[in-house]
């Protein structure tokens, strides 16, 4: 029973701790984006329009909520919470400090990888549900692209596994050394690029190309079942980040304690921050392009370094 | 396996049709195999309308044409109208009408270059090039009071004269846009993801740009070198020294780049005409209150953004028009499209759309 409570406690810190970067994130993206170009972003709301969100959330609430006449009702209206859980269940494994997570088990990396791709069943519900020819393409690009990118993504988190040999994310925080970095650099880069995919951010927006698709998997989407999306995306690019921050860049180092967590948040805060400079600053890639690069460059790139690794792990 | 084509309909209101136009694509997975426009959404009658104005008041509703070219509609009209009731424009007007017509390449190849970052998903580009049209936009209204149905051009001359200042802003605009051009050119043709996205997509070879009546940068980029404003020269155009860009490949890349290069183009022939232009009369003197030519017919052409812009004119004696007919580059060089489209996918099928710069108030008239 204690057990129950406390998981319902850390699941409804991880919602509210997801949800409130969610918010924040679009502010950083409107102020990032707004950089790049050649305008302000957000200014009238707060300082630096940093309280916009106030008037975006109720304006969300308070829309109709909007249900095609065509649509497959129940699943219209269930996807989005089956697309945001999963990803909000990633945060339950990520280390924030030395030997602490809120869900600190043995599997954690597995856990970390499998989890939130349930997320593409419910793309693909959500995208069916609107009877929709956009949506429709839209959902089948994301399910083609989530799929492969999952490949290259798991490779790239293998060779912290093989050096810490563990799949605990707490012990992978504890093995880490300095030299991970140089050593695992291309693996970074691989989880970098293979994690925007799998949130289908720019560059790799295809699923939601509004250019092409309007909109993508979630065109008939309105009010806050939109929202919900937008804030699974957002929650995507906030947990990959944070992962990668614990486990590709040591975490708290040189920090301890709650400076560490500091340094922690600091680091995942500059991933999104360049996760979000990408989208704006490429143009977007095709399909056949987009699992191109997945097979031919990314999955071999993959392989190597994991080969790399294996290599000189006896030596270590 | 049993498969089963897909017909979409994109549009007529989609973010990628560049105004009100509907595609009728049939898809094999995402591979266009058939495309047909379907146009007459934004059909106002305007050629029908002429005919119950007088020929001041068409003015205004050709500005409604190409709504992000107006001053070329403008001009072309007008000259149309001077050939057929022996009008003299002065040398002045000539001038500012260079001056405002190559202003308006440059705004309106903003748009063509910026619809095809954006149709690639490239939003900033998209916004880097639109801040140039914004300056040439703001040069626009200090002039007329308009910033994109200008009616600035009229049958004898132009309605305004150029107001004080307006000609250092205009020299310190094309000073500073070739470079603005560059950084385009490096922001954006340079990137590897949008020269995989636009490089031999939609090959346009050019025999067929030629049979089909492309004309403009579309058919520049297939390297058909026709340009009205070297190869016909109408205004004071031969007193200019400019090149004609020309594409090679007749792909989506060599379309949208060239509109680059012309833009660095219109900025030597600006500066010459501001250079040479000199005071005088605007508007020819003289002129009734009421036009109403002698019965007979006229046609001009000019080079617009989008290609050859002709207007037909014919009168019967009376202060209005009889009949009013517009050959328009942004029609021809839609009718291209299903030629150049089908084999491509999807997503590359709106970015061949953008980069014949389809312009449907001129399309549908």
């Amino acid at each position: 029973m204690t057990s129950f409570l406390l998981g319902a406690l850390w699941g409804v810190v991880g919602v509210v701790v997801i949800a409130g970067g969610a918010v924040i994130g679009v502010w950083w993206e409107r102020k990032v984006a707004g950089r790049i170009q050649l305008r302000y972003g957000p200014q009238q709301i707060g300082p630096a329009g940093s309280l916009q969100m106030l008037a975006d959330v109720p304006k969300l609430l308070f829309k109709e909520d909007v249900v095609p006449s065509g649509a497959d009702k129940p699943l219209f209206k269930y996807a989005p919470l089956v697309v945001f859980a999963p990803v909000a269940a990633a945060i339950a494994v990520i280390p924030f400090a030395k030997g602490w997570a809120m869900f600190d088990t043995a599997v954690g990396v597995l856990f970390f990888l499998a989890v939130p791709s349930i997320e593409v069943v419910a793309i693909l519900v959500a995208a069916w549900a609107q009877r929709n020819t956009y949506s429709a393409l839209g959902g089948l690009r994301a399910a083609s692209q989530m799929i492969a990118y999952e490949v290259p993504r798991a490779l790239s988190v293998a060779p912290l596994v093989l050096l810490a040999g563990s799949l605990r994310p707490t012990d992978l925080v504890a093995a880490w050394r300095w030299w991970w970095v140089p050593l695992l650099a291309l693996a970074f880069l691989i989880y970098l690029i293979s994690s925007i995919a799998e949130m289908n951010r720019g560059p790799f927006d295809l699923p939601e190309a509004e250019s092409e698709l309007v909109a993508g998997y979630f065109a008939d989407y309105s009010g806050m079942r939109w929202a919900i999306f937008m804030m699974a995306e957002y929650g995507a690019i906030i947990t990959t980040s944070l992962f990668a921050a614990a486990t590709f860049l040591g975490a708290g180092w040189p920090f301890d304690g709650a400076l560490g967590v500091v340094a922690l948040i600091v680091k995942a805060a500059a991933l999104v921050t360049l996760v979000m400079w990408t989208k704006w600053t490429l143009p977007r890639i095709r399909q056949d392009q987009l699992l191109r690069f997945c097979w031919t460059v990314l999955v071999p790139a993959a392989l190597v370094q994991l080969a790399i690794v294996g290599v000189v792990l006896p030596w270590l | 396996m049993a498969t089963e084509e897909l017909t979409l309909n994109i549009g007529p209101s989609h973010p990628s049709t560049h105004g009100v136009c509907r595609l009728v694509v049939r898809l094999d997975g995402e591979i266009v195999t058939h495309v047909e426009p379907v146009i007459g959404h934004l059909h106002r009658g305007i050629e029908k309308i002429a005919e119950n104005r007088t020929y001041l008041q068409v003015v205004p509703l050709t500005d409604r044409l190409d709504y992000v070219g107006s001053m070329y509609a403008n001009w072309a009209y007008c000259r149309a109208v001077e050939r057929l009731a022996g009008i003299r424009v002065p040398e002045r007007a000539e001038y500012i009408r260079v001056i405002v017509c190559e202003l308006q390449r440059i705004a309106s190849h903003m748009m063509g270059i910026g619809s095809s970052a954006a149709d690639t998903g490239a939003t900033s580009a998209f916004l880097y090039a639109f801040d140039q049209r914004e300056k040439v936009i703001d040069l626009f209204e200090a002039l007329c009071g308009a910033r994109l149905t200008y009616n600035y051009v009229r049958p004898g001359g132009v309605a305004f004269e150029l107001p004080d200042g307006w000609i250092e802003q205009c020299r310190a605009f094309i000073e500073q846009h070739p470079s603005a051009m560059l950084t385009i050119d490096e922001f954006f043709f340079g990137n590897a993801i949008a020269r995989v996205r636009l490089k031999g997509i939609g090959v346009l070879d050019a025999d067929t740009a030629v049979a089909w009546g492309v004309s403009g940068p579309a058919a520049r980029g297939s390297g058909v070198d026709w340009d009205l404003r070297r190869d016909d020269p109408y205004s004071v155009y031969p007193r200019f020294d400019f090149d004609v860009p020309l594409g090679s490949n007749g792909d989506c890349f060599d379309r949208a780049r060239i509109r680059l290069w012309e833009c660095i183009e219109s900025c030597r022939i600006i500066e010459q005409a501001l250079d040479q232009i000199e005071p005088g009369p605007i508007m020819a003197e003289g002129l009734p209150r009421l036009l109403a030519p002698r019965p007979g017919d006229a046609y001009d052409h000019i080079e617009s953004a989008r290609g050859s812009l002709g207007v037909y004119v014919v009168s019967d004696g009376s202060p209005r028009p009889y009949r009013m007919k517009v050959r328009s580059p942004a029609f021809c060089n839609l009718a291209v499209l299903p030629e150049i489209a089908v084999g491509y996918t999807l997503s590359d099928l709106l970015v061949i759309l953008g980069s014949l710069d389809p312009v449907f108030g001129e399309v549908d008239r």
